[in-house]
């Protein structure tokens, strides 16, 4: 089994490509967005990715929808890039290319790491001020508006261009590719790619090496699970569900449930 | 400065009440304090924050720092980032948790960029290892592989923490901590972003994807009157019911219900399974559920071997014993 997990134990990382090949469900929200802007107001939209080869794919996919240009960071080094090296390098570029009044539109988080920190690290990274969880986007003025619903609060906030929005999952659902639209788009042989040493990163520059966090180990959840088996009567396992378990449950319902200790106290 | 031992948790307060994340997360800082040494410590930041800080102190925090200014009023992510990041550099701690509210998964990746260390979101599990390092447990993949992982050079260790991971400490009047009040710093820049309006918000009904708690239900619950206590079960413990397709073909329950395959994900911190083999269609719905329980009849269905506590009696029979439970514990 464990030979079946996307998991390289050798370089301790995980093997993203075998994940990839589809443009992840959050990113195509953010090429919504960008999209939806696009058709109100003059707009170049270039679609970037950090990836291994394949990542191309999604490039000609960006395009196909509506993206003015696909861009493709790509190099040994940069493979094993934790969010700290993956916002850093994406920033690189992004300094290189962008200037003056640019905006940066990334997914929250992606479906396969689930960090949602690629987009405030790059925030940090380019020194530019970022919105998250955007339920809503736009540019009025050149000022960037956002709608979003954050831990039960409804804000609407401002800020200045350049800056970076990441668009929230439930927000810009994406439009239907046609199949014509794919068949296109791979005609279009006009993807850049950009290596390690284009964006001037040192020589001695590594990813996997200089990422601070590392993976020790990774495995199947229900493989480790505990799996306590609890037999007899239905009073008796009930009681023991809730001796052992009560403050677990407690705590996911948000409501107190007495437990031995306050019973004899 | 001197590194420290020193674990901070950040303290989150927005809908405090609600979201109990920061007194879950001091608990565990207790405990990992008690292994590695130092202090545990609670940052706050905004304005007329003493109930909370007391709260803290009451919950485990033995040390609480505190920036008390009308400007930190509504939650800022430029501002607080930027002070907790001047907090960290200052008193050099080992180690900052943040609970995994939206807040807090956005403004951990700030910090930890400005201090240039490593991050962990939506840790399940910590832990310190033989040489004294935290092994942060994170789901990844969607939840289907678990990752465990160290930041083994860069300082502070970072986290984000689940909600409901962890069971809080008893609230304790008793307890002592100390208040370190500090001024705002004079170079705190400037927010680039302006809040035009904020309004408290409550989310609507929860929906089964969201919710916290699920309880699903299988063909073993017998009939449609029977299948109905589970609707009193969930209406006491705040959960939704999910079925599996034989149960919402037989219309016990509308087709919103279905859990699996051709129905919902779901990715409750508790799941009551009553009743259900565990066919794929209806597991590969579940793979983010944190803690599962199964009741079956048959002590060898795969729910109940991907369970972490199987049930083996009547689903009937412990839906009805689990709701008289909860009636005599719950106290209002
Ligand atoms: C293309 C396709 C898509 C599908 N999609 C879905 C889907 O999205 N969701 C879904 O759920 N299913 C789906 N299915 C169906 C799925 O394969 C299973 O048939 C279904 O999940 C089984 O439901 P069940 O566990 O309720 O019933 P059963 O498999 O019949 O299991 C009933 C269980 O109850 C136990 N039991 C019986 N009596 C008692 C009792 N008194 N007390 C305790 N336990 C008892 C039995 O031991 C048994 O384990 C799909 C199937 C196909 C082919
Ligand atoms: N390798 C990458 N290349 C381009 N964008 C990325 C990459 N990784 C993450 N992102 C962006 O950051 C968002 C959040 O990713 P994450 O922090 O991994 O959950 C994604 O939706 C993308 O917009």
């Amino acid at each position: 089994m464990v030979s079946e997990l996307p998991w390289d134990s050798r370089t301790g990382t995980l093997k993203r490509d075998l994940a990839q090949g589809m443009m992840d469900p959050a990113s195509r929200r953010a090429l919504e967005a960008a999209l939806q802007i696009k058709e109100t107001q003059p707009a170049y939209i270039c679609a970037i990715t950090m990836g291994p080869a394949m990542a191309r794919e999604i490039l000609h996919q960006a395009m196909a929808l509506g993206a003015d240009e696909g861009v493709l960071l790509s190099d040994r080094r940069m493979a094993g890039a934790d969010t700290f090296l993956t916002s850093h390098i994406l920033a690189r570029f992004i300094q290189k290319e962008c200037q003056g009044e640019y905006l940066v539109m990334c997914g929250t988080q992606t479906s396969d790491s689930e960090t949602a920190q690629v987009g405030p690290q790059l925030s940090e990274e380019l020194n530019i001020p970022a919105i998250t969880y955007a339920g809503h986007v736009e540019i009025k003025d050149r000022v960037v508006e956002v709608h979003r619903h954050v831990d039960e609060f409804f804000e609407i906030l401002n800020m200045d261009l350049p800056g970076l929005v990441t668009i929230d999952l439930s927000a810009y659902k994406p439009r239907y590719l046609a199949l014509e639209g794919v068949e296109k788009a791979f005609e279009n042989p006009d993807i850049r790619h950009i290596d390690a040493r284009q964006l001037g990163l040192d020589a001695d520059f590594n990813a996997l090496k200089d990422s601070p966090t590392r993976i020790m180990d990774v495995y199947s959840p229900t493989a480790q699970k505990e799996n306590r088996v609890l037999k007899g009567a239905v009073k008796k396992v009930v009681d023991q569900l809730f001796d052992d378990y009560g403050k677990v449950i407690s705590s996911a319902m948000g409501k107190d449930l007495k437990t031995h200790e306050h019973d004899e106290a | 400065m001197k590194r420290n031992k020193d674990i901070w948790v950040f303290g989150d307060y927005r809908n405090y009440f609600q979201n109990r994340v920061t007194l879950q997360i001091l608990a565990r800082a207790v405990d990992l304090s008690t292994q590695t040494g130092g202090t545990v410590c609670a940052v706050v930041l905004g304005h007329r924050v003493d109930t909370y800080v007391a709260e803290y102190i009451a919950h485990g925090a033995q040390k609480v720092y505190v920036i008390d200014d009308p400007t930190l009023r509504s939650y800022s992510i430029e501002r607080y980032s930027w002070l907790m990041s001047w907090l960290v550099t200052r008193y050099q701690p080992e180690t900052l948790l943040v609970g995994a509210t939206r807040f807090g998964q956005e403004i951990a990746p700030r910090v930890a960029k400005k201090l240039k260390t490593g991050l962990t979101a939506d840790c399940i599990d910590l832990e310190i290892n033989t040489k004294g390092l935290l092994v942060q447990t994170a789901p990844s993949f969607g939840g289907n592989l678990i990752a465990k992982i160290i930041t083994p050079v860069k300082r502070p260790q970072m986290a984000t923490v689940r909600p409901g991971t962890f069971p809080e400490l008893p609230h304790d009047d008793a307890a002592n901590g100390q208040v370190m009040v500090l001024p705002l710093p004079g170079d705190l820049p400037e927010d680039r972003i302006r809040l035009v309006t904020s309004e408290h918000r409550p989310s609507k009904k929860q929906k089964i994807e969201d919710a916290d708690i699920v309880i699903c239900g299988g063909r073993g619950m017998g009939s449609k009157g029977k299948f109905k206590k589970l609707f009193d079960l969930a209406a006491l413990m705040n959960a939704e019911v999910g079925a599996t397709r034989p149960v919402v073909y037989s219309e016990w329950v509308s087709h919103d219900a279905l859990v699996g395959q051709a129905g919902k994900n779901i990715k409750p911190k508790i799941l009551l399974s009553f009743g259900i083999s565990g066919a794929i269609q209806h597991t590969a719905a579940l793979s983010d559920a944190h803690f599962i329980v199964a009741v079956n009849k048959n002590p060898n269905a795969t729910m109940m071997k991907m369970a972490d506590v199987a049930i083996v009696a009547d689903a009937n029979q412990v839906c009805l014993g689990i709701i008289k439970a909860i009636k005599e514990k719950a106290r209002d």
